[in-house]
């Protein structure tokens, strides 16, 4: 019988001690005056409401004044790339709705054009139209998720209810077509998994018209107010060529002023019979590559993909919606790399195929991998309050950094 | 000290039991419930502002009981005291942190006779208990021996004592204007109708009420000051370690101070417990004493709380500001501003003599406080009204509403033979 | 030392002495200028004992691809580091070594990424085997019953 204040114990389990890899890296920093400050170790745990997930920041701190922050990724691991050498390439698909969890449609797409590639498979016009149809929706809900959560980081808690009332919407259309919220596994190799049913593209239609005058409350409410304006302009500054150098994609790059966007660039599916221009951030309320500019090229960003929408509602074909594939999957020897834009960058997938229905290796490049990667630079000189303004404009996912 | 306890006539205690029993039978279940209705209010006015409803069920009407329902949770809960915490000092910090708060609600005035300790310097008593908040404070966030809630401690300690400055500037105009320190007193010199307001005898009050208004902001910790609890960056900041019971008397101490010091801005500036018409000033005049007394306590209430919505309405819509600009704007902002109004305020009633010179700037500031009132008035009302009509629009239609197309005909159903 | 495949992924490959030169005159060019590089992934071929690490980039100003793979043999695998020519490499890198075990020469911080530091073994190898506890937790797995 447990005595109560008795640790509760399991036979044989050893807890180890935690390991605390810092201790003796504080130290004390003597300055040439009398004073003598000491330099913090903070620990931006894995468990933080401002850290997006599980990210643990190591923060070296003089006060509020941060010297150095390093990410510490990994809490998320999910060993996706050795699942794919286990399993089949349809069966792929679910895994690869996990990745970046809010843009699960444009991770299937990615993911079912590296396959179509390799196979030599053409998907119909149809599907490729619904492809970009619920693509750019995903986008607006993604892009609806950062819009709310930036503003919870810097303390605004009404945005986060006005995006996610959105977002419900979108989240019933996407429930309507394939019977999910958040994870769809309904883009998959050949097309889309069921047809819209019916009444689909009239409801689309209107959540498109009731969106359109949110923007701009949006843009009233948390764009252009001054204290989001004093905590974001000329905070974190990205310059283009380090952007470059880093591997930046998606919003963060466009911040900074690079007009580089894969649906122009290397168009797929139907976006080049489609009008829409690539947002860029051009400094207007500090120097381009702010903290706001990242976030503002979002915000045009969910006017641009409404208008893709749009359009492409308009044009939808009538067709089969999915290509004939065969259940077991055989591409030819080969490999291939391909990458999709994704609300959050570039999602690449490099898949190596020597004939067997299982692929032989499957990497996914997840764009905030990389995008998390230049936070150590940014974050030089800045002050606590700071890192999560970096953070939230960068925008990451651990589910597509950790895979 | 204790005056005007002749209100009781029928007893006749020794003076201090009777202040005691006033106490605990009045003025400690007034801020419980003051503390309680708040709290309750905030996540009604928090929703309504979010487009939500907030407690909705406890309690069957509009969720009333949700906040004695809160407490006995709370009250319920284990208390956690984590193993390397400073124990005497994390025991003593809530304690200190509330008793300020209930210390301060002793000198209200709730009208002409209903001042439980009438002082000659209330004000100057007011703002002394207020300043011991901050000591509660940087006890929790030192005695939790955890590094964010240190973070916490420290923001705290730079912000409320860089913001009493131009807070006391800011009491000191009015008693400047009105001759005396007695709360009571500047209190009186307001009825007889809204020009009579101190907020409107001379632009620099005016201008002062303003800032005296977002010096309690800072000192209230509210949006957009409120980095010490600054949720999503620091988790609850000085208070992150703390839960149950503890927890709550940070909580009541803070919507507490947010009562006190909306009730004090009233006291000094907007017109105490008269109303803007005069009224109250005739029936104290004419002699029903109960009857103004309790409308003027009603009245000041009102007002407090008006203020208070105020408060809330601008936590739920503006973010919060770093540090550096917290203290930016209190040192190069609102001190230089607070500088200038007592300045001001002092030449003033020097260099204008009381006439229709004066009258006119009284009723000029008035207009233009009324205009500012019934503007914000207005827009609260458009957006109840298109409100109710754009949740009609905005509804998509539902799915069982659209036409479907008629499937094509297929074979006639086999009949039963 | 370079063969080009012409293909779905056109590439050519390089050797590993020769890789860090190579890398310069990709992103230095002016007529190829690629400038950004897009992901590195590290691959095991047991049977031919190699492991090879693919380097996929592109233009921003020309918008044109190419791949180049780094072979290295399986027993003793180093490569030199491109983290200095594109510091998007410096977490890429340092994933295919945790997952992998290539080591990159003159890298600024290999350490282990993904996984915790004190992971033994290189889980992407086909010939890894799961272990059987870590750190005194038992680990299960249907491929380690």
């Amino acid at each position: 019988m447990r005595e109560h204040g008795q640790p509760i114990t399991t036979p044989g389990l050893v807890i180890p001690d935690p390991v605390n890899y810092d201790i003796g890296r504080e130290k004390v920093v003597e300055t040439d005056s009398d004073l003598r400050t000491e330099e913090m170790l903070i620990n931006m745990g894995p468990q933080h409401p401002s850290t997006h997930g599980v990210l643990r920041v190591m923060l070296r701190t003089d006060g509020e004044l941060i010297l150095e922050a390093t990410p510490h990724i990994g809490y998320l691991h999910r060993c996706a790339e050795k699942i794919g050498e286990n399993v089949q390439y349809h069966q792929f698909v679910p895994y690869t709705d996990r990745f970046d969890y809010l843009a699960a449609m444009n991770n299937n797409l990615a993911y079912a054009m590296a396959v179509e590639k390799l196979a030599g498979i053409e998907a119909p016009k149809r599907a490729q139209y619904i492809r970009v149809i619920v693509a750019e929706l995903n986008r607006i809900a993604s892009h609806l998720v950062m819009f709310g959560t930036y503003g919870l980081d810097m303390g605004a808690f009404t945005p986060f209810i006005y995006g996610f009332r959105e977002r419900e919407l979108i989240l019933d259309l996407f429930e309507a077509a394939c019977g999910a919220r958040l994870t769809y596994s309904y883009v998959t190799i050949g097309g889309v998994r069921e047809d819209l049913p019916e009444g689909w593209v009239r409801k689309a239609g209107e959540f498109l018209d009731y969106f359109q005058p949110k923007i701009k409350e949006y843009n009233d409410l948390l764009s252009y107010n001054q204290i989001f304006i004093k905590r974001t302009a000329n905070v974190g500054v990205i310059p283009a060529d380090r952007a470059i150098a880093y591997g930046l994609s998606g919003p963060v790059l466009r911040g900074s002023g690079v007009k580089w966007d894969l649906r122009k660039a290397t168009p797929d599916l139907v976006y080049d019979q489609l009008e829409f221009d690539i947002c860029v951030g051009e400094g207007r309320m500090g120097q381009v590559g702010d903290s706001w500019d990242r976030y503002f090229v979002r915000i045009l960003e969910m006017v641009q993909s409404a208008r893709i929408v749009r359009q492409a509602l308009a044009k939808l074909p009538s067709g089969d919606y999915r290509a004939k594939v065969p259940r077991l999957l055989k591409p030819p020897p080969g490999e291939v790399y391909y990458e999709t834009e994704n609300p959050r960058g570039q999602l690449g997938f490099y898949i190596v195929s020597d004939g067997s229905p299982v692929p032989y290796r499957l990497k996914a490049r997840g764009p905030s991998f990389c995008n998390l990667s230049i936070l150590n630079e940014v974050a030089k000189d800045c002050l606590l309050g700071d890192i999560p303004a970096i953070l939230g404009s960068i925008d990451v996912v651990m589910g597509e950094v950790d895979r | 000290m204790i005056a005007h306890i002749d209100y009781i006539p029928f007893f006749s205690w020794p003076e201090w039991l009777e202040g005691l029993i006033v106490m605990i039978a009045v003025y400690l279940p007034f801020v419980c419930l003051v503390a309680m209705f708040g709290i309750w209010w905030e996540r009604k006015v928090s929703a309504d502002i979010q487009s939500r409803h907030g407690p909705m069920r406890t309690g069957r009407w509009h969720g009333w009981a949700q906040s004695p329902a809160d407490g006995l949770k709370l009250l319920a809960k284990e208390d956690l005291i984590p193993v390397a915490a400073d124990r005497p000092l994390f025991r003593l910090a809530p304690y200190l942190s509330f008793v300020p708060a209930f210390a301060a609600l002793v000198v209200l005035p709730f009208s002409a006779r209903f001042i439980f300790v009438d002082m000659p310097i209330s004000v100057v008593f007011l703002f002394g208990i207020l300043a011991l908040e901050v000591l509660g404070v940087i006890l929790a966030g030192w005695a939790s021996n955890s590094k964010w809630a240190l973070y916490g401690a420290m923001r705290e300690a730079c912000q409320i004592v860089s913001y009493e400055i131009p807070l006391g500037l800011s009491i000191l105009v009015p008693a400047l204007a009105a001759g005396t320190l007695s709360l009571a007193a500047i209190g009186e010199q307001q009825g007889g109708g809204l020009h009579q307001w101190l907020a409107f005898r001379n632009p620099f009050l005016f201008v002062s009420c303003f800032v005296f208004f977002i010096a309690t902001l800072a000192d209230c910790k509210r949006s957009p000051f409120d980095l010490p609890e600054s949720e999503s960056e620091l988790v609850a900041g000085y208070h992150v370690e703390y839960s149950g019971m503890r927890w709550v008397m940070f909580f009541f101490a803070e919507y507490a101070v947010m009562y006190i010091l909306s009730a004090v801005a009233c006291m000094l500036y907007l017109g105490a417990w008269y109303d803007p018409f005069g009224i109250v000033l005739w029936m104290e005049k004419a002699g029903y004493v109960w009857s103004s007394a309790v409308i003027g306590a009603g009245i000041i209430i009102v007002k407090a709380f008006t203020l208070v919505y105020v408060q809330m309405w601008l936590r739920w819509t503006l973010p919060r500001l770093r540090i550096d600009q917290v203290l930016s704007t209190c040192v190069k902002v609102l001190l230089p501003l607070a500088c200038v109004n007592l300045i001001g305020a002092a030449l003033w009633s020097w260099l204008v003599p009381a006439g229709w010179a004066q009258l006119a700037v009284q009723v000029l500031l008035t207009v233009i406080g009324t205009g500012g009132f019934l503007f914000f008035v207005g827009v609260l009302v458009r957006a109840m009204l298109s409100r109710r009509q754009g949740l009609r629009l905005t509804l998509l239609t539902p799915w069982h509403a659209i036409p479907v197309a008629e499937p094509p005909p297929g074979p006639e159903p086999a009949s039963n033979g | 030392m370079a063969t080009d495949i012409a293909g779905k992924h056109p590439h050519a490959v390089v050797a590993p002495d020769a890789w860090r030169a190579a890398a310069e005159f990709l992103r230095d060019d002016p007529e190829l200028k690629f400038d950004y590089l897009r992901a590195v992934s590290g691959v095991d071929y047991p049977k031919e004992s190699k492991l090879v690490s693919v380097y996929d980039l592109i233009s921003t100003a020309y918008r044109h691809t190419f791949a180049v793979k780094v072979e290295t043999p399986r027993e003793n695998p180093h490569i030199p580091s491109v983290a200095g020519v594109w510091p998007t490499a410096e977490w890429h890198e340092r994933e295919a070594y945790d997952l992998l075990g290539i080591v990159y020469d003159g890298h600024p911080n290999l350490t282990r990424i993904l996984l915790p530091e004190d992971w033994q073994g290189h889980p992407l190898r086909k010939d890894y085997v799961f272990p059987k506890e870590y750190n005194g937790i038992p680990c299960a797995s249907t491929v380690n019953p």
